[in-house]
């Protein structure tokens, strides 16, 4: 019987890491899969980086961390962008790294209050290209309604970020507020999922993730996929201050979006976290046509595929109706679709995802592995 | 009616005419499909979990990177290796490990491994960069084979010194043979292939559902004398969940009629005598040669060698390789699921030692693996 590789990154709770532990590191390499957000990266997590640094916050290893000032209630989220080639259908590194960041707020229920913006640039890049890269951050932070209100710039030689790179990398970090009264506090917590709760989606899957590999490996194709790269913060507060929410915001339970590692990523966390078993209908999961044939073209399971601008939802069933209606009332949720359910983990069984599929039958859904490769034929 | 109902419902007949077929026959039967697209297919679409409780479907030598010899792997890592070589790969073999590693262990170290999706990009490559050396990793069946002479010709056309190929592709029928006269068990290569768990040992194989994107270049006909030679039949089937299992439906009901035929169920894409412009290209740059396959050893004719007049390319000449035949590891029974005699569950490394994250055998490593399919979208299920 195989075992279960955790899922989560998180230590051992039994064995506290301190802050002069060694870790747990291998002699080998870093491997670009360690990037790949999948089951190595959480491997390369868990042995060099989490020992050392561990602390009740970081462990929760949430999209932002929630960090307790006073009376408030800060959410503080960073990441890195890159991606190959810069300018992309859809979208640009500009565009995502604003939105990457604006999300990972939103997913923890806060308002962006400001960004911070470092480019690091190597030499050689055109000018021309940097410069419509950060006007598109402009016009994406705009449309977010967030300022990038402090920023820091590095130039390095040729070669640092790689011979065959594009040459650049954007960080952006975000500071968002949580919302305090009580009446509008927002529970957003795996850990409070349970059998009967339903799960959404405010869209279609896996277009990011297959605009960027058809541009970066094959630009000919005729097939064409624009990334849906947009910042989520408009359509989740329409959905926080839609009355049936209003009335019961507990009612929503569990906010994500499937960024690295997709759908399945996402729904097997879900399921280590939550104890549960994560049931979703295949037929139902909203795909674009031709993300479906790229899909198959490049040989990938669209279900793994990388969003950036989609949400999943855990909603009690009672409320399901109501959220599914008012996402669709917004522009980026009008193809919102309820497609699964949680169940209980079975006598004897662990938790995890399991697909029914188109045809009817059965098979399990788990965290990606590593990077995501097409099929040689 | 929509569409999907009216697929879901095709289905269920489909099914239904299976279940009766297979009761006729009265016994346990095993299908071998070749292809690694139809492994994926079959676990991704569930359709393990709705065949015939006495069907067996059993993986064949269609996945590329799990039929690549030891040593082949061996000598593309030591080629990668050296210094003014950049090595260009299709984006599956880089994980598979070797002796001294794999293509993506050799560079983390700093060799200049590169993903490829086509020959002709390997190609564009060493026109952009003149001082380096390009070697091209040609590995695949008849479906990449004829791109590969696409980008020799191409390489020659333009007069590039400095663009090689590693030649390690296959053909599929002289392996399809090999399989079902049970000649050359366990190949020569020293790999053992009684590594643990008994399963299903020496499990006979009924019919193969034959690999649609090799039939659509060498057609249904060359599957021929798998019919003639051994008496086995063969159905061409296409990648729909659907088609596969009208293919083995159809398969099925010629074991119960002793029927041995070859059928083409897939005649929108492939045709009785294949794609003539493919077919020509791939004998123009190259001949049959014999080949070394993990598990099945040499086989006599069951490669592509570069013809005469583009020996030139040869990146194995060109650098001095002569790759040694290594053992397989220690274990590892992917020779024996190649072969279709157990199942990867079989193995006793399956899901332990040997996982998609830490892989010891090509099998596991490949997205188009058997034990990857099994692992990823079965494991725990049965």
């Amino acid at each position: 019987m195989h075992q279960e590789t955790p899922s989560s990154p998180l230590p051992p709770a039994s064995s506290p890491a301190t802050s002069d532990s060694q870790g747990l590191c291998g002699e080998g390499r870093v491997l670009l899969g360690h990037g790949g957000g999948g089951r190595l990266t959480d491997e390369l997590l868990s042995s060099c980086v989490l020992p050392h640094l561990n602390n009740a916050v970081l462990s929760e290893l949430l999209d932002s961390a929630v960090l307790e000032a006073g009376r408030e209630r800060v959410a503080l989220t960073i990441d890195s962008y890159v991606v190959t080639p810069l300018e992309f259908p859809g979208g640009d590194i500009g565009k995502l790294a604003v939105c990457g960041t604006v999300n990972d707020l939103t997913m923890v229920g806060a308002r962006p209050l400001g960004l911070a913006l470092a480019v690091v640039a190597q030499e050689g890049l055109e000018q021309a290209l940097l410069d419509r890269i950060i006007r598109s951050v402009g016009e994406m932070a705009r449309a977010a309604g967030v300022n990038i209100v402090t920023g820091d710039t590095k130039v390095v030689e040729r070669g640092v970020l790689g011979a065959q790179g594009p040459g650049l990398i954007l960080t952006t970090a975000g500071v968002g507020l949580l919302p305090i009264s009580p009446e509008a506090e927002r529970h957003l917590d795996p850990r409070r999922v349970r059998p009967g709760d339903m799960v959404l989606i405010t869209g279609r899957v896996a277009e990011h993730g297959l605009a960027v590999m058809l541009a970066r490996h094959l630009p000919e194709a005729e097939i064409k996929v624009q990334s849906d790269v947009a910042p989520l913060n408009g359509l989740m507060e329409s959905l926080w201050g839609c009355a049936e929410v209003q009335a019961d915001p507990a009612a929503l339970v569990f906010l994500r979006d499937p960024t690295r590692g997709g759908l399945s990523g996402l729904a097997a966390d879900l399921a280590q976290r939550a104890r549960v078993r994560v049931v979703l209908e295949e037929e139902v999961i909203p795909v674009a046509p031709a993300v479906r044939h790229a899909a198959g073209l490049l040989g990938l399971d669209l279900l793994e595929v990388a969003n950036e601008g989609k949400a999943v939802l855990v909603v009690r069933p009672e409320a399901a109706q109501a959220v599914l209606a008012a996402l669709r009332r917004h522009a980026l949720g009008r193809d919102a679709a309820i497609i699964g359910r949680i169940e209980p983990v079975p006598d004897g069984g662990m938790p995890g995802v399991e697909l029914i599929t188109t045809i009817g039958g059965r098979r399990l859904i788990q965290k990606p592995f590593g990077e995501q490769v097409a099929r040689i034929c | 009616m929509l569409p999907q109902q009216f697929k879901r419902e095709h289905m269920a007949q489909v099914l239904e005419g299976w279940r009766a077929a297979a009761a006729q026959v009265a016994r346990p039967v095993a299908f071998m499909e070749v292809c690694g697209t139809h492994t994926v297919a079959a676990w991704r679409s569930g359709l393990h979990s709705l065949m015939p409780v006495t069907v067996t479907l059993l993986s064949g030598p269609g996945c590329p990177v799990c039929v690549t010899s030891q040593g082949d792997i061996d000598g593309m890592v030591e080629l990668a290796g050296r210094s003014g070589v950049t090595f260009c790969s299709y984006g599956d073999m880089l994980r598979v490990p070797g002796k001294k590693g794999s293509l993506e262990q050799a560079r983390s170290a700093g060799a200049d491994v590169r993903v490829v999706y086509s020959a002709l990009d390997a190609v564009g490559l060493a026109a952009r960069q003149p001082r380096r050396q390009v070697v091209f990793a040609a590995v695949g069946f008849e479906t990449t084979a004829p791109a590969s002479a696409v980008a020799i010709q191409e390489a020659q056309r333009q007069g590039l010194t400095n663009f090689s190929v590693l030649v390690s592709h296959k053909r599929i029928v002289p392996a399809m043979l090999a399989i079902s006269s049970g000649a050359s068990p366990g190949g020569s290569s020293g790999g053992p292939s009684g590594g643990g768990g008994g399963g299903l040992a020496q499990v006979g194989i009924d019919g193969f559902l034959c690999p649609g994107h090799v039939a659509v270049i060498v057609g249904a006909k060359a599957f021929a004398p798998v019919v003639e030679e051994c008496g086995l039949p063969c159905v061409v089937a296409g990648f729909e969940p659907l088609q596969m299992a009208q293919g083995l439906a159809r398969l099925t009901e010629l074991v119960r009629d002793k029927s041995p035929v070859v059928e083409n169920l897939y005649p929108q894409a492939v045709t009785e005598e294949g794609n003539a412009r493919a077919l020509e290209l791939m004998d123009e740059v190259f001949c049959p040669a014999p080949a070394r396959w993990r598990a099945l050893g040499a086989i006599a004719d069951s490669g592509l060698g570069l013809r005469r007049e583009y020996q030139d390319f040869d990146a194995a000449a060109r650098f001095g390789l002569h790759p040694e035949e290594a053992p397989e590891p220690v274990g590892c029974r992917c020779g024996d699921v190649i072969m279709g005699r157990c199942r990867p569950v079989d193995c006793a490394m399956f899901g332990g030692a040997c996982t998609p994250v830490h892989p010891i055998g090509p099998c596991m490593v490949s997205s188009e693996g058997s034990c990857q399919a099994w692992f990823k979208y079965g494991e725990g299920l049965h």
